[in-house]
């Protein structure tokens, strides 16, 4: 017989054993799923790996999966940890690439030094307000921040395509005849471009760097800050926050605006980092901001092990995404990344729980007995 | 008359509600027994590709072939749903995080969109296709014809399904029981109702019906297959359970309200109304919102019609 039992504190060395068994579960998993649709699941791994971290190159293109991921697994791990469910990363980290783009555009004739730190900011400010919506309605009108979250990314997701494919818009590059017939972006001035930095011979991404420091930034906020502290309380006892006096609609809007301001600088990297125009298929293909839950998730919301989760991920993406093809099919990164969670998820049973085989301690009626004493 | 705008507009709701109304259905059931699954998206898409491969794969008359599609369409999506059940209740995970990751998993970047390219469908039209049916010739009849009596068989079987749940959940037994787990678990279990089992089965068949939901987008309304083809719609479904305050009749509103908001870009373009197509296509995302904080605000400050236990493992020790 199976028993379950809450454990009293966490178990540590299971908080590090339960994410590398997500991910090997989850690699065990889709390897049935490769083989009942007719592909060798060893070949695929090994060319998988190959293209994610091991081939030449091939670490420079997984940090540019890994930096958009990284900030949107910490905007994911900012609202999760008060149990505030910001689910429109996805639509922050557009709003961001918006906010970035147009004053790139806006300040074009100005040097790097002050274009790069405003594209920064104006991500920051654009993705904290298109989050600061759902947080809003759901302090002061109790609407469930799940749905309109979520409802925002379509939203977002048609604003950006409506600004280059169906508006003369500020965005929208109108200046030669091909472009007007094709649409596209504005490409930004080469000031716009945000440094990369070599490190051994691999580019490290300025969004990166940037994603580092927030990290560390979030987590002094949730260890040593009294809004951390009271977030924390939120998180775990909405009740119990509200009978401390602990004003928690403010904290909603402010929590869930902070996690929109890591996913918009996420939008802001894009353009800054890799894009250089605003590109609406490009973002709404890569689905970064669904991927920072699960980065967030495998992280279990603690902001250094989403820049180590981040760089795995992105290590899966660019190989998914740089091999897709004909004999390897689209929709396996996020096969993978869906079992992954499932796999964590079946993984936080055992940090909380101790599953025991046998009958429960101290009770020693065996059904023989039971059975002997029914026959007397 | 039976081309004015008013009439085209109310029947094409009905229309585009129909996925709505069977994904928000089936999503009631779910809730009903106090298991939230926000993993509707994910269902949807599963039975959006798996039924249309069922309808490109068998043969046999169109009508028999369909009727496969629906059904692999089901089963498809409620063993996916399944996964869902086992983490929640079983293993007590959390069931937002758990929705969340079915729909990360079955959605449009993962395993329907898998399916779709290694089965390759995507390009090619539906071999079969649900058409309307005019019923005893009434589909002419003026005003009501178009609206109540040229829809396809999906449409006639929702509005039967409608009135089914409404007897199951009001006037059986088994449907009392499903209230009361949803309601009190402990309770429920005192009287020796299974609250396990009741929450697997219904967490199921919400599954099965969304996936019927995801069937009605590749089979009638596109038909063909495409990646992501239900663009939310299984979240709107989700909002609109608490929009209808978790009644099947108010659920039948609900969805032709964004069955309408849906078909207005359609509807008004082919009618010269020139505004950006993306105008159009934000509206039910952002009739989403507004709904909900009407309801949220107004009468719903009261949680009215929510299952005491949505969202809350029941763990016999615990309680």
């Amino acid at each position: 017989m199976i028993r379950i039992e809450r454990r009293l504190r966490e178990s540590r060395w299971l908080v590090v054993a339960v994410p590398i068994g997500s991910l090997i579960g989850a690699v065990i998993l889709s390897s049935i799923i490769l083989l009942a649709t007719g592909h060798d699941p060893l070949a695929t791994w090994q060319r998988l790996l190959e293209r994610g971290f091991f081939s030449e190159g091939a670490f420079s293109a997984t940090l540019v999966q890994a930096t958009p991921l990284l900030l949107t697994g910490l905007a994911a791990a900012a609202a999760f940890r008060m149990q505030t469910w910001n689910i429109g990363a996805e639509g922050q980290l557009y709003l961001g690439a918006v906010g970035a783009s147009g004053i790139a555009i806006a300040l074009q004739s100005q040097s790097a030094a002050l274009v790069i730190p405003a594209m920064v900011l104006a991500g920051l400010v654009t993705g904290a307000a298109w989050a600061a919506i759902p947080g809003a309605l759901r302090a002061f009108f109790r609407t469930n921040e799940i749905i309109t979250s979520l409802m925002l990314n379509y939203v977002g997701g048609l604003l950006i395509t409506y600004l280059i494919f169906d508006s003369h818009s500020y965005w929208r590059e109108l200046s030669t005849f091909t472009s007007r017939v094709f649409p596209q972006g504005k490409y930004l001035s080469p000031s716009a471009a945000w440094p990369s930095l070599q490190i051994a011979g691999i580019g490290v991404p300025f969004g990166f760097f940037i994603g580092m420091f927030a990290a560390a930034g979030l987590w002094m906020l949730y260890r040593s800050t009294r809004f951390g502290f009271e977030a924390r309380v939120i998180g775990d006892s909405r009740s119990a926050a509200h009978y401390a006096g602990i004003r928690t609609r403010r904290k909603i809007v402010a929590v869930m605006a902070l996690s929109g301001a890591f996913a918009g600088l996420g939008g802001a990297s894009e353009i800054g980092d890799f894009r250089h125009v605003l590109d609406p298929r490009g973002l709404q293909q890569a689905s970064f901001g669904y991927g920072g839950i699960v980065v967030a998730a495998l992280a279990r919301l603690n902001p250094f092990a989403v820049i180590v989760v981040a760089l795995l991920l992105g290590g899966l993406s660019n190989g998914g995404f740089s091999l897709q093809g004909a004999d390897f099919p689209a929709g396996l990164v996020g096969t993978l990344q869906g079992l992954i969670l499932f796999c964590a998820l079946a993984g936080e049973l055992l940090v909380h729980y101790k599953i025991r085989l046998g009958r429960p301690a101290g009770v020693s009626h065996k059904p023989a007995d039971a059975a002997r004493v029914g026959a007397a | 008359m039976n081309n004015s705008l008013l009439v085209v507009i109310v029947a094409s709701a009905i229309f585009y509600g129909t996925p709505l109304l069977f994904a928000a259905l089936g999503e009631l059931l779910a809730e009903r027994s106090g298991v939230l699954n926000l993993g509707v998206e994910g269902m949807m898409l599963m039975g959006a590709v798996s039924g249309f491969w069922a309808v490109q794969t068998f043969g046999g008359p169109g009508w028999l072939s369909l009727l496969s599609g629906v059904a692999v369409a089901a089963l498809v999506a409620a063993a996916t749903s399944l996964i869902h059940a086992f983490l929640t209740i079983t293993l007590r995970a959390s069931q937002i995080v758990s929705g969340l990751a079915l729909t990360i998993f079955a959605g449009a970047t993962g395993l329907s969109s898998y399916i779709g390219h290694v089965a390759n469908l995507s390009g090619k039209p539906a071999h079969h296709e649900f058409t309307a049916i005019d019923v005893m010739g009434l589909g002419d009849a003026p005003f009501i014809g178009p609206i109540l009596f040229h829809q396809n068989a999906l449409t006639y079987a929702s509005w039967a399904l409608v009135g089914l749940i409404l007897l199951y959940l009001y006037r059986t037994r088994p449907g009392l029981h499903l209230r009361a787990v949803g309601e009190s678990p402990a309770t429920a279990d005192a009287m020796g109702i299974n609250v396990t089992a009741y929450r697997y089965i219904h967490t199921m068949l919400g599954g099965a019906l969304a996936g019927v939901g995801g069937a009605f987008f590749s089979l009638a309304i596109t038909p063909f297959w495409l990646d992501g083809m239900t663009s939310g719609a299984g979240w709107i479904a989700i909002a609109l359970v608490i929009f209808a305050f978790w009644r099947p009749e108010l659920a039948l509103v609900g969805a032709y309200l964004f069955g309408a908001f849906s078909s207005l870009a359609f509807t008004l373009q082919a009618r010269q109304v020139h505004l950006p197509p993306e105008v159009f296509s934000s509206l039910p995302y952002l009739m989403t919102i507004v709904v909900l904080v009407l309801v949220s605000s107004g009468w719903g400050r009261r949680r009215l019609g929510a299952p005491a236990a949505l969202g809350v493992p029941y763990v016999r020790e615990e309680r």
